[in-house]
Parts: C-alpha cells; structure tokens; sequence
C-alpha cells in the first residue's frame, strides 16, 4: 500500500503568466510511489488553481511576503496546526527567501521543505551572475545592475544595443535605445523595485532545463525544453523536450560545483555557434514541469522524497521529442466559493 | 555530404532534430534524397540514382540537388 502525504503547494495562479503550482500539483497526483492530499495556498482570490477540479483538496488565501515574513510565517503555522502537511512546495521567485529562512522552523513543526541554501540562492541572482559564470567557469552574458534611472545614459560605455532590462525576480524586455531602457526602468521597478539588471543580448536560441539537485552534487533529474509558442509575456505555450547532451552536461557539472539543493531551471541561449550562456537561474521548479514528468521524470515525485529524507535514485532517461501545449479554458464558479475564501480565507 | 546522425525521418518526410527541437516536412523526392543520404552515399552517387530512376537529366537534378542540399546545410541538418 502507498503512504498518503500532504503537501502544501502556493503558486496557484495558473494564468497566461502562470506560476508551477497547478502542473506541480497534476504531477504529484501522478506519483507512483505515493498518494497525495493537496493543501493549495494563494494569495489571490481568483488564482484558477483554488477552482480546478482534481487540484486542491483544501485551500488556504496566505498574505504576500512583501507584508513581512512574520505574517506569512503565523498563517503557514496556522494552517500548519490544521491541515499537518508533510512537505511545502513554494513555488515563487519572490517567496523562496522567507522560506529558506524559515526552513528549520518549519521542520520543527513538522513541514518538510527542499529549498536551495541561502548562499546558493543568493549567489545565483541576475545581478550576480557574471560572479556565479566567474566563480564556477561557466559563459554568462555581461550585465550589471541599475539602481537609479540617471545610471542609463552611462550604459553606452559599457553595452551595445539592443540590450535586455530585466526585474530582480520577473520581466525582461529587450531596448534598442536609452529611451526605451528609461521606460522598462519605470515599468519594471514599479512592479518589482530595484535593481533592474542590464544583460548584454545574447543572439541565439532559447532552451531551458528542469533539474533537481540532492545537495550533495548530484543531479537526480534533468529535462531540456525549447519553446516552441512564445506568449507576448515571454512564456512558453508550447515546448518540445531535446535530446542536447551539452545541455545535460552543463546542468550537471552546475548542480555539482554548486552541490544544489532542490528544484531549478537553467535559462540557457545557444548560440548560432554552439556556445551556451545560462542567462537566467531560477531556482525553483518552472511551469512547464509536467513536459518532464511526460517525458518519464517526475521531478516534483522525487523532491517530496528528497525532502522526506529517503534516496532517490537519479533519471537515466527521458524521452525525446514529447511537447506540451498549454490551453485556455473557462472554469464556471460561483460567487459561493468566492464568497467563502474572501470571507473566511479558506475553501 | 553527411547528415546528422540523430536526426530522425519519419515514413511521411516528417525530420526532427531533437538537439535544436526543429522539425520539417519534405517531399517525396526529399524524403528519397535524405534515405540515400543516411544510407551515407556520396553526392555523385545520389545525382547517379536520380538520373537513373527519375525522368529528369543529370544536370537538372544536379542544380535542385545542390540547392537542397543548401538548405539542409542552412537548418544545421548536416555534419
């Protein structure tokens, strides 16, 4: 008989920008080693996730962790005491940190969690990176970060256009003059403060992996992905799993230098010359994780038992070739459900 | 001329380069080239066949081979 976990997951939002937590979720009922109890927790009242049939057994609205980590961490503790989750998957840039910090707290009242340590996840941030490439001998596209919009007139030294602007969690946008730059600026700090990070553009192809390393060295599974469909938000709507050793070989030798712990996904342009930049670290599980566990790897499956402390042995293989297209599709509610978690926070 | 090793043809023409994850559709004509080509013959060889079981002269074939043979060359499908 398979034991039955709970496992809290956030990251509900399953829009056309959408967070991990509903495929982490579809992968995690997916498990072959054992049945799950879904405790959702969101911070909007119309993340489609909270509605989605076969999703959430229980949800839970928690505060954003921009209204301080001492909330968020009182309202985990309350649904702690409730719902007893065994394993928390947080699925947002912007909430890692509270998290990681709180993660011997969280063990105490018996919440598992399988997060990068704090040096790995702050030496991997886009201002970071050129330190990260420097660090661990990898090639990572030129940027610096931008504090004050007075800073963008001097760029011209240092950059040629077009360059990316980026947010320190979200965004990016590609500018061909200081105009646009002063514009992505103020759109991207308004949303996200500052800094904003200004990364040479490399030209080339965009490809992605899905990993999970046991913070010991080891990768336990890897996936490439190319996007096939490109949302005007930069988002795959579809994407085909590649068969690129050089890819595996970069994720790998990453995951062993930096011993990661936990869920990642590498952002990586190949060049028409077959140099790979990782552009981007995240250092969570990404949106496209069901395509991995299509393609034989259920990486969600293997962090709850990393977290839950048993031996995982490392993917072999995955298959070449498997796409996912993403849909839109109208769930019908009503207000009753609204009502409920607006009212009392729960569903 | 050689094609990459990894790509795969299907019974249709469909290619696919799980490397770059790009995929194509050629014709018949196409299709029979890539055979011969993973079959590793030289290109005097493919223009030789062509000739042979095709109504078309030698040097037509030969100009439409070299151009698609180009365009192969263009989508990183040759070694």
């Amino acid at each position: 008989m398979k034991p039955e976990y709970t496992i809290a997951v956030t990251g509900l939002n399953n829009t056309d920008n959408p967070g991990p937590g509903v495929p982490v979720i579809r992968s995690l009922r997916e498990a072959e080693s054992f049945d799950v109890r879904i405790v959702g927790l969101a911070y909007e009242n119309l993340e489609p996730g909270i509605y989605m049939e076969n999703i959430c057994d229980k949800v839970y609205q928690i505060p954003y962790p921009s209204t301080g980590s001492d909330e968020l961490m009182k309202r985990i503790e309350y649904i702690g005491k409730r719902e007893k989750p065994d394993v928390l998957i947080p699925n947002f840039d912007a909430e890692l940190f509270t998290f990681m910090k709180s993660e011997k707290y969280l063990k105490e009242t018996g919440i598992k969690t399988f997060l990068p340590t704090i040096e790995q996840f702050e030496e991997r941030h886009k201002s970071e990176l050129p330190g990260f490439g420097k660090k661990y001998n990898f090639d990572i596209p030129f940027s610096k970060p931008v504090t004050k919009i007075s800073d963008i007139a001097e760029l011209r030294y240092e950059f040629e256009y077009p360059l990316l602007v980026k947010g320190k969690f979200y965004d990016a946008y590609l500018a061909y003059t200081p105009a646009q730059v002063t514009e992505y600026f103020n759109k991207i700090s308004a949303k996200w403060g500052v800094p904003i990070i200004i990364q040479e553009f490399i030209r080339g192809t965009e490809v992605n992996v899905a990993a999970l390393g046991d913070g010991n060295g080891n990768t336990i599974a890897a996936v490439p992905m190319r996007k096939q469909y490109i949302t005007d938000k930069g988002k795959a709507w579809g994407g085909i799993t590649l068969g690129d050793e050089k890819l595996l070989e970069i994720t790998r030798d990453l995951i062993q230098k930096t011993k990661w712990r936990g869920g990642m996904e590498l952002e990586i342009i190949k060049t028409h010359s077959d140099k790979y930049y990782i552009i981007e670290i995240n250092p969570r599980i990404p949106a496209w994780i069901y395509l991995a566990v299509g393609a034989g790897q259920n990486i969600p499956e293997a962090l709850v038992r990393l977290a839950l402390g048993e031996t995982v042995e490392p993917f072999k293989t995955y298959d070449v070739g498997k796409m996912f297209i993403r849909y839109s599709y109208d769930l019908i509610g009503d207000i009753s459900q609204f009502e409920k978690l607006s009212v009392t926070g729960e569903l | 001329m050689k094609l990459k090793k990894n790509i795969a043809v299907s019974e249709s023409g469909f290619l696919f380069d799980p490397n770059t994850g790009d995929s194509f559709s050629v014709n018949e004509t196409g299709k029979k080239i890539i055979e011969l080509l993973k079959e590793e013959k030289t290109d005097d060889e493919i223009i030789k066949w062509f000739a042979e079981n095709y109504e078309i002269d030698k040097l037509t074939f030969e100009n439409n081979f070299y151009d698609f043979t180009a365009v192969l060359q263009n989508h990183h499908l040759t070694e």
